[in-house]
């Protein structure tokens, strides 16, 4: 953190890619909220787009969650690498054109996963739905991009990593190898069930060693800076960190138990589940103890109070994966809307609200102008915090509900009618998310139209005004 | 301080974090893999056409690319996402569905890659074969709720063809006349082939190479 100072911040930073990726973003979140809303009609009998084969709601579900983990949390997570990257090791990226390469092609192959899964092309495998003849050119452009953000970190290796290096580091490396393992060997080489231990593998890994650890390495970064006061124990937040190295890539085959996967991968998922809270306890316990000496400034500041509600539903999630990684909760809550529930606190939860932290603190920086709205911002938080939460509560009761209809024996359509009002409840919850990221996208889009008309005045004092 | 003395050896870590990523891969990825046997092209499916499909296939050949194409239908319209295929040796899913899955299964070329699923919106399928006549399968996919008034699956109108009886133009009104006729299109056709093929290698495991004992089973409760 502390080298970061002294450096022109113009040369170091690509303040063009960062903010590329990061509005683009904001774009992606709208329209994946949009299409998970949509999905929810049809659980009500409300859905708009009956019998038309492009919108068919098992389309708009896999949309939904591409557009969730490629692109909103892929371009969030990119935009915020271009800015923080340079920053912790004061050296640039290796090629602005290289960066920007990526840029227009990750998100042109975006647009043709999501044009190529409505023509009915989508790939049968979880959370790599990407139609198959993309998955070679996404590959290499994310190859393209670990090159990019890899050489500044090389070149800066004489001195200490801070702790969020470490986690992107690891997560540059991992990305690739869990990228192509997920989305070629089942696909083409392993049929059946040693398939889908690999698969799982993948399920695992795209949350577990891609999304986790930026998501981490943003909140070691963002947290100190805004509060202007170090980590609480660096030292703490290494050991998570190889925690995460040692235990993660072994959960995986907790994504099917009871399957005919072999009972010993099974066994192995499970105890390496149970790892992992070595990891959460030190992530959790550093950011609240680096929090708790200022809590003040915590809860008046939008990005730390987005921060903030991300570490405690961290928290609750991991204390969740405990629970249900157990054989006996799996009976009952396997295959339910408890699934369900879990996904989006995590993904949702956690890590979309830890990069609502990071665009607004950075982006007004970015453009040199400060949000345009600060109760819009206000708004956001609390929407988005009482859907999500609304949202858990509701689907892990409807998940206990379904779990014990079916190992009951009623009639399968018992489960599916006791489920309705639950459902209604979840579109509700998704309303309020969806009106939350809506006043988003008109916040940022307004902010910008205003960086834009105060490009005539010179810039030079606009440090001030970046005070989010 | 501690986190320097840690530091000391960050390559060392950094090596050993991708190697235990490697680890995991080789046990929990590729181990399951060595324990069943290589696959041929064909591997596991059926070798005649069920008496139902008759009218619909010429030959075996044709009804095996059908079986293929109607997986590819399911894979694209997501009916995994609602509905699982395996069964559970828990929560009485053995009365509900049928036989507990074995790997040996899932060893063949339309489970490359599996559908196993995690998410149960609709029932499991992994047994669905002869569950319902193949009339009810298209009306069900033509509108779930023409014989399941709750259901909440998505209707799959598209893939089926309403016309008059004689081949004339459809007019707007005549909808409900009983010169009208649903038919369906060669998707929803070689679908169905599909969905009755879903549980069949139970009984008729014809060509498959596959040796059931070389797995060790989740415990029955
Ligand atoms: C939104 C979730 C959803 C999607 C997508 C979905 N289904 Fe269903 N499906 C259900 C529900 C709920 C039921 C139970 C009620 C009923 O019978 O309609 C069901 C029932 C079924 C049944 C009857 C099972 C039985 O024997 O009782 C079949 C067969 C079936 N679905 C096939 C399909 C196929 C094929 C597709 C894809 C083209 C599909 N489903 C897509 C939710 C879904």
């Amino acid at each position: 953190m502390t080298n970061s100072v002294k450096t022109s911040e113009n040369n170091l930073v690509s303040y063009g890619l960062a903010q590329a990726h990061l509005l683009i973003a904001v774009l992606y979140v709208f329209i994946a909220v949009l299409a998970g809303l949509t999905f929810s009609l049809q659980f009500i009998d409300l859905y708009p787009f009956k019998d038309i084969a492009l919108l068919s709601p098992g389309r708009i579900r896999m949309v939904h969650t591409q557009a969730v983990a490629y692109a909103w949390l892929a371009n969030a997570f990119f935009g915020v690498l271009h800015y923080m990257i340079p920053k912790l090791t004061n050296h640039k990226i290796y090629s602005e054109k290289l960066g920007w390469f990526v840029f227009y092609a990750y998100n042109f192959l975006i647009l043709a996963t999501v044009a190529l899964i409505l023509g009915g092309h989508a790939q049968g495998l979880e959370w790599a739905e990407t139609p198959r003849i993309l998955d070679p050119f996404i590959a290499v452009v994310v190859v393209l991009f670990v090159f990019n953000m890899v050489t500044p970190i090389y070149k800066a290796r004489a001195n200490p990593y801070y702790v969020s290096v470490w986690y992107v580091l690891a997560a540059l490396i991992w990305t690739p190898i869990v990228y192509l393992m997920g989305n070629f060997l089942p696909q083409y080489v392993f049929p059946g069930t040693s398939g889908a231990a690999i698969s799982s593998m993948y399920i695992h890994d795209l949350v577990g060693l891609f999304v986790t650890p930026i998501g981490t390495a943003m909140a070691y970064y963002l947290l100190p800076v805004i509060l202007k006061r170090p980590l609480y124990s660096h030292a703490l937040s290494l050991i998570g960190f190889w925690g995460l190295a040692f235990f993660y890539p072994m959960n995986s085959t907790h994504h099917y138990l009871y399957s005919p996967i072999p009972m010993w991968s099974q066994y192995a998922g499970i105890v390496a589940s149970v790892g992992v809270h070595i990891v959460v306890y030190t992530v959790v316990f550093n950011v609240i103890a680096t929090m708790s000496q200022d809590w003040k400034t915590v809860m008046s500041n939008i990005p730390l109070r987005f921060l903030f509600v991300g570490i405690i539903c961290y928290l609750i999630t991991c204390i969740q994966c405990a629970v249900q990684v157990t054989l006996s909760v799996q009976k009952i809550i396997h295959f339910t809307d408890w699934v369900v529930g879990h996904s989006h606190f995590v993904l949702f939860g956690v890590f979309s609200f830890w990069s609502f932290a990071w665009i607004y603190y950075l982006l007004p920086r970015l453009l040199k102008t400060p949000m345009y709205s600060a109760s819009m911002m206000s708004w956001h938080f609390w929407l988005s915090t009482g859907g999500i939460f609304l949202m858990q509560f509701d689907l892990l009761s409807a998940g206990l509900v379904q779990g014990n209809l079916w190992a009951d024996l009623a009639p399968f359509i018992d489960s599916v009618i006791a489920s309705v009002p639950f459902w209604w409840v979840r579109t509700f919850s998704g309303m309020m998310i969806f009106v939350g990221e809506a006043l988003f996208i008109i916040n940022v889009y307004m902010t910008w139209k205003q960086s834009r008309e105060q490009t005539s005045v010179p810039s030079g004092s606009s440090v001030q005004m970046a005070k989010a | 301080m501690a986190s320097k003395n840690f530091e000391k050896f960050s390559s060392v870590f950094l090596l050993a974090g991708l190697t235990s990523l490697i680890i995991a891969f080789l046990i929990l990825g590729l181990a399951p893999a060595t324990m069943v046997n290589g696959m041929a092209p064909d591997e596991g499916l059926p070798a005649k056409i069920p008496s139902d499909f008759q009218k619909y296939y010429s030959s075996v050949d044709q009804y095996r690319s059908a079986l293929k194409h109607g997986r590819d239908v399911y894979v694209s319209e997501a009916c995994w996402h609602c509905h699982s295929q395996y069964v559970r040796p828990v929560s009485n899913e053995s009365l509900r569905y049928g036989p507990v899955s074995q790997p040996g299964e899932y060893h063949n070329v339309l489970n490359l890659p599996q559908l196993f699923g995690t998410r149960r919106v609709g029932p499991d399928l992994s047994r669905e074969s002869g569950k319902r006549p193949n009339d009810w399968q298209f009306a069900h996919l033509y509108n779930p709720k023409s014989v399941e008034p709750r259901s909440v699956m998505p209707s799959y109108g598209y893939y089926f063809e309403v016309r008059k009886k004689d081949g004339s133009p459809l007019k707007g009104e005549d909808f409900n006349s009983p010169e009208v006729e649903i038919v369906p299109k060669q998707e929803a056709i070689d679908l169905v082939a599909y969905l009755q093929w879903l549980g069949n290698q139970v009984s008729e495991r014809s060509n498959s190479t596959f040796d059931p004992s070389a797995i060790v089973m989740p415990p029955t409760e």
